[in-house]
């Protein structure tokens, strides 16, 4: 293959580059004719349709590309789709320590649709780095980066590594736990570098720890840095144009024959891709918007208090995971970075002159080792840094490194290709591409899930018993009667210590919610007291509450709710729920993808309102105001047992029990959590069915567009007449 | 090909683009919608009560309602004759007094306080008429808040508001 490599053989030309047309001349793609005056007289001063014409028209693109290739036109749709969700989130975000949490929870709830556009935003993210990654695999197993596509290869690692910047600048702006100590441990890593490593550090900051200053030049930068990914996939793009795009057999076209225009037949596909991608990310986006998420994030950043276990976002565990595997500091952190930047040396580290796995029997091999070395180190870098989990890491991190710098570099020498067709138009190509989409997505759904925390303490507590609770599932509903009890339970019972600063009391009466009459709202509202606005003396004075008002707190302040609560803090309740949560395990939080599982934090609340027990004998409590309880972490507790049977009055007939009262008051906390879960589970089922019709119709569609090509008269002997398709 | 497959597969793409338009269509919603007033800030706008009792005549004092700044102005009566006696057809916005306060009432003059021009606030007690004088572009309102010369298009808006005592009146 080498003997006439292209950029030998033919200089500088422009892609097309070496092909030709029927009558063996060089082929030139068919140019723009503007069809009147008007575009002529636009074209002659500025050819913008003519450029669009030959980059997403006529431009000839291999005949044989599978589906794996529909990737590049996804990634590109979900940065705008990040970008142009991000751009309106942040017309109603503040960064600011004080309230950047706040703000994020009064997006959730008081903007227009602005829990779909945060959820769209953040979910977003995550589908952005699976299609990256699938785009990525997929460019390692065609050899995608191989001569001449060295540039193109690395201007896409800059992408990424962009890609990343960003997602983990992004994961800070909610400022919840994991936002901040995410950024502390990642701002860290700069400190390992020898004697400016900590000046670097305090830079960064802009302050002696990560805080206000930090935030608000975060939120900068993570507005700057996809305009940034948005130049580099131009040059990206461009770079593909001058080269072409690589296809399955990894032959260079030759003839036009080879080739098809990318409008309709790329185009087509890209889309029926596309819309069967958004699926996914509906999916996510409306029935499991917090699955990817980690409930430590929906506490408020606490610089006093690290979580248990601090895990990054499920796109970065496998690096994370090669950082814990090496015990020295710097070294750590040489080999994180080492294993990004090392893939923008594939081409050169890669010898073989075969580019597709296809006809590379041993690379194929190795291949799929290194895509579940990658994933197994994912999952390890979600498990707790100890015993068994770092050696793994050892053995997957030091076999990353084998793989690139040894293995490829070998395999070029001492492997045996199979031999190459001719052409593409000769290529016969086995769909081995169903198992391997089955294996990624296995894998991929895998290290979704593996992005939960797990703490050595909650592996000795029982698993919550699940709850089966009336909002769970596709169709999930909240009960009105349920919530209108839970709030009664809240208000004469955890009210007395437990805050609620983020509900308003005309939420009580929003659709979806408990549904008081509006009457009935201003009724509770005006039983509680809220500060007034200074009269004309400049007095502060109480002032009833108007259902414009959020619930006060009923403690002025964390030393106040300490000194009253034996040292305890009571947190405030407003999205308790989402904050809390259970270890599920492997393979339960595979399975609740598809179950749409969300209910991991009411199941935890219940189990805990219900856990008080007598603690075991071999069981000493800390301290004299803890009390035992089956299911919180450490099983001391400094909350007394708060519910007693008959303690507060139903009057529907509705058991006054513990047990009801928990179900009653955890499902009144999951609305005051999540308080358009109802209109977000009706929309969701709306778009799914919108997109499943687009998607069948996109794929029938596709069907008709290429259907002389997938089964032409004249098909050559041999040939899989679906070689065109996976 | 014959004619019929022709048809079907016209038929196909368009089917196809119209859902697809449909689709991009309705994804403009949200990102319109998120633009309007928030579930708080449409909360925050519900009406207000004033106690009138401080507020001494010849005086004027600004409250806040929705956002905007409200003139409640206690006429004197010098000011209330100013502006009953005034031809009305020489006005260019003609209004009498007693279409801009509540009868009962006639010493409360209760406007919206922004300029009908280009939406500075006007001070109070100043100008030509005894009421408002816009620093911005110089026009000039009455003591009933009514536009007399200047670029000024229209008198102040009133608010919706109603007395619930002789003392206390409620915006909004």
């Amino acid at each position: 293959m080498s003997g006439h490599s292209p950029h030998e053989a033919h200089g500088l030309r422009a892609w097309p580059y070496n092909l030709k047309d029927e009558n063996g001349a060089d082929y030139v793609a068919p140019a723009y004719v503007p069809p009147n005056g008007f575009l002529r007289w636009i074209e002659a001063r500025l050819p913008i349709i003519g450029l669009t014409h030959s980059a997403a028209i006529s431009y000839p693109t291999p005949r044989n590309l599978n589906y794996w290739w529909t990737f590049g036109g996804i990634l590109s749709f979900m940065l705008v789709v990040q970008i142009i969700t991000g751009i309106v989130l942040v017309m109603h975000y503040t960064p600011h320590a004080d309230m950047a949490f706040n703000s994020v929870e009064s997006i959730m709830r008081d903007v227009n649709y602005g829990w779909l556009l945060r959820y769209l935003h953040a979910n977003g993210a995550s589908m952005f780095f699976v299609a990256v990654y699938i785009h990525i695999f997929r460019g390692m197993y065609y050899g995608s980066y191989k001569a001449p596509r060295e540039i193109l290869w690395i201007l896409g690692v800059i992408i990424y590594l962009l890609m990343m910047a960003t997602g983990f600048l992004g994961y800070t702006l909610p400022w919840g736990q994991m936002s901040f100590w995410g950024a502390t441990v990642i701002t860290n890593f700069f400190s390992a570098i020898p004697i400016v490593g900590e000046s670097i550090v305090t830079w960064l900051w802009g302050g002696y720890g990560v805080g206000n200053p930090t935030l608000q030049r975060f939120f900068s930068l993570h507005y700057l840095l996809p305009f940034v990914i948005a130049g580099v996939v131009v040059l990206h793009i461009w770079a593909l144009h001058v080269v072409g795009q690589n296809n399955p057999a990894g032959i260079e076209p030759k003839t036009v024959k080879d080739t098809v225009p990318f409008t309709p037949y790329a185009t087509v596909k890209d889309l029926f891709f596309m819309s069967a991608f958004c699926i996914v990310f509906a999916w996510f986006a409306f029935y499991i918007p917090n699955y990817l998420g980690h409930p430590d994030n929906y506490i408020p950043a606490n610089p006093g208090v690290t979580p248990s276990h601090i895990v990054p976002e499920w796109y970065y565990l496998p690096f994370y995971a090669i950082l814990r595997s090496i015990p020295n500091k710097l070294l750590g952190v040489c080999a994180l970075f080492g294993s990004i930047v090392l893939l923008a040396f594939l081409p050169w580290l890669d010898t073989s002159k075969v580019k597709s796995a296809a006809y590379r029997p041993l690379y194929r091999q190795f291949f799929w080792i290194f895509v579940a070395t990658c994933l197994v180190l994912g999952w390890l870098g979600a498990m707790p840094p100890e015993g068994g989990y770092v050696i793994a890491s050892r053995i997957l991190t030091a076999w990353y490194f084998i793989h690139l710098l040894v293995v490829l570099p070998l395999l070029g020498i001492f492997e045996t290709p199979k031999p190459l067709p001719n052409s593409i138009s000769e290529a016969v190509l086995k769909k081995k591409g169903i198992v391997a989409a089955l294996v990624v997505a296995v894998g991929l759904g895998a290290m979704l899930g593996t992005s939960r925390p797990v703490s050595a303490q909650e592996h000795e507590a029982p698993k919550p018993p699940a709850v089966n609770w009336s909002f769970a599932g596709p169709f999930g509903r909240y009960d009105q009667a349920q919530l209108q009890r839970g709030f009664k339970v809240y208000r004469e019972v955890c009210q007395n210590c437990h805050g609620l600063s983020m509900v308003a009391f005309r939420n009580l009466s929003e659709k979806g919610g408990p549904e008081f009459t509006p009457e009935q709202v201003e009724a509770i509202a005006a039983e509680y007291k809220v500060q007034a606005a200074p009269d004309d003396k400049g007095d502060v004075n109480d002032r009833p509450a108007r259902p414009a008002d959020r619930f006060p707190s009923p403690f002025p302040n964390e030393q106040a709710a300490r000194a009253a609560n034996g040292g305890a803090y009571p947190p405030d309740m407003s999205v308790l729920a989402k904050a809390r949560g259970y270890e599920r395990g492997f393979p339960q939080f595979v399975f609740d993808i598809f179950t749409q599982y969300q209910e991991a934090g009411p199941d935890y609340i219940v189990a805990v309102l219900n856990g008080y027990k007598d603690p075991p004998k071999d069981f000493k409590l800390p301290s004299p105001t803890s009390h035992y309880n089956e299911y919180f972490p450490g099983h001391a507790i400094g909350m007394p047992k708060p519910l007693s049977d008959g303690q507060v009055e139903y009057t529907d007939g509705t058991p006054t029990t513990v047990e009801q009262y928990s179900h009653d008051v955890t499902a009144f906390l999951m609305w005051a959590a999540e308080p358009h879960l109802n209109a977000r589970k009706r929309l969701g089922f709306q778009v799914m069915i919108f997109l499943l019709v687009l998607s069948g119709l996109l794929y029938f569609t596709k069907k008709k567009v290429w259907h002389d090509i997938e089964k032409p008269r004249e098909i050559a002997s041999g040939q899989d007449p679906r070689a065109t398709s996976m | 090909m014959s004619s019929d497959g022709h048809s079907r597969r016209d038929f196909l793409f368009i089917a196809t683009g119209t859902v697809a338009a449909v689709g991009a269509a309705s994804t403009l919603v949200p990102l319109i919608s998120q633009m309007n007033p928030d579930a708080s800030t449409i909360a925050a706008g519900a009406p207000i009560e004033v106690d009138l009792a401080p507020v001494a005549e010849g005086q004027a004092i600004k409250v806040f309602w929705r956002g905007k700044p409200i003139y409640i102005n206690h006429r004197t009566k010098k000011e209330i004759d100013e502006a009953k006696n005034v031809d009305i057809n020489s006005l260019p916005d003609p209004q009498t007094d007693a279409q801009r306060t509540k009868q009962g009432h006639e010493q409360w003059l209760v406007v919206i306080g922004i300029c009908t021009h280009l939406g500075c606030v006007p001070l109070d007690h100043q100008g030509d008429y005894d009421g408002f004088f816009c620093p911005c572009h110089g026009s000039q309102y009455d003591s009933s808040g009514r536009i007399r010369r200047g670029p000024a298009p229209a008198n102040l808006a009133i608010p919706p508001y109603e007395f619930v005592s002789d003392s206390k009146v409620k915006i909004g």
